[in-house]
């Protein structure tokens, strides 16, 4: 097997929209994102202490695995080619068990820098419903991800300087 | 909830404005980067890139196999528990020493940068320092009362090459009417 067919830099424009990405939220998504993100903190395992302590609706998605929920989110567009630079999201609301939560993202930025890699900026939103919870943003996130240029390029060869995230 | 910070020193203790751009608890990890564990994140998050699980298209595309890039902080991540350690061992020691220092007893996380670098790599060993940034004056958010506070922390390997930088906004908080209670 070798690394697909990758998104080009030259096919993206501003204002285009990725599919959208929904998942079934469970407190095993919760829990199991925690864990393997090494984060032991109870409000992400333990309802009781996360309702009676927190004083939220439940246990919630933490932190790192909400990162790696958009890095999955965005690669599957890129494919293995693309290489996240930077990524900042502002958490709003909490994702709890029950929610379907989707991911939906549009192209704000497509550039070219001066060493030549392709860089494509993406505002995602991650939104969430639940039985008991009505639809709302729950995270938004600014991500610039290096897409290659040509067939032939791969922007996981940039080291030092020619690595501008 | 709004994440807002800003450096209000004129209102902060002195030893907290003390620490403000100053690298603390500069450490490496006690264990190395590894690549089966990447795979919880992977399976976390039902993440089939192929660059992660087939070793022909990391060989072609990154000279081998590497970490999920978002997982850089979990490399920094202590154990829950091991001999010699006193009470719960926690990632972000700075978030905290800031709980305890105010008294809140509770904080969530608001924003989360991260900026990557050199690919992280399983064998490396990851060290770290983390450097308080801001914090805010006293908030009320519909979480409780409490201050918004900005945290960096740079990675680095066993190289001293930079493999990434995260910044993270927290907020300390007591919930209405809670006038008691241990830091958590």
């Amino acid at each position: 097997m070798t690394a697909s067919a990758p998104v080009l830099h030259p096919t993206v424009a501003v204002d285009d929209t990725i599919d959208d990405l929904t998942i079934e939220v469970t407190p095993t998504t919760v829990v199991l994102g925690a864990l393997a993100s090494r984060d032991w903190r109870p409000m992400h395992h333990d309802f009781k202490f996360a309702t009676e302590r927190n004083g939220v609706a439940d246990i919630f998605l933490n932190t790192p695995n909400q990162a790696a929920w958009f890095e999955r989110y965005i690669t599957d567009w890129t494919g293995p080619r693309g290489r996240i630079g930077r990524m900042t999201f502002r958490m709003r609301d909490s994702v709890f068990p029950g929610d379907a939560m989707t991911f939906s993202a549009t192209v704000t930025g497509a550039e070219v820098d001066e060493t030549g890699c392709g860089w494509v900026d993406l505002d995602v939103t991650l939104r969430a419903v639940g039985p008991d919870r009505p639809e709302r943003v729950c995270s938004t996130c600014s991500a610039r991800v290096a897409v290659p240029v040509t067939a032939d390029d791969n922007p996981w060869s940039r080291r030092g300087d020619d690595w501008r995230p | 909830m709004t994440a807002e910070t800003e450096t209000a020193e004129h209102d902060l203790p002195d030893d907290i404005v003390a620490l403000i751009d100053v690298p603390q608890y500069e450490r490496a990890a006690t264990f190395d980067v590894e690549r089966g564990y990447s795979y919880n994140t992977l399976a976390a998050t039902q993440n089939g890139n192929p660059l992660f699980w087939d070793d022909e298209v990391a060989d072609e595309l990154t000279n081998g196999p590497i970490a999920v890039p978002t997982t850089l902080s979990l490399w920094m991540r202590p154990h829950f528990w091991e001999p010699g350690a006193d009470g719960e061992q926690v990632a972000l020691q700075v978030h905290f020493d800031l709980k305890a220092r105010f008294d809140l007893p509770e904080a969530v996380m608001t924003d989360n940068t991260l900026i990557l670098h050199e690919p992280v790599r399983p064998g490396d060993r990851i060290s770290h320092r983390q450097v308080l940034r801001s914090v805010s004056g006293p908030k009320t958010t519909k979480l409780g009362s409490g201050r918004f506070w900005v945290i960096d922390i740079e990675y680095l390997n066993q190289r001293d090459e930079l493999v990434g930088v995260e910044s993270y906004t927290g907020f300390g908080y007591r919930r209405a009417g809670d006038t008691g209670g241990d830091a958590s």
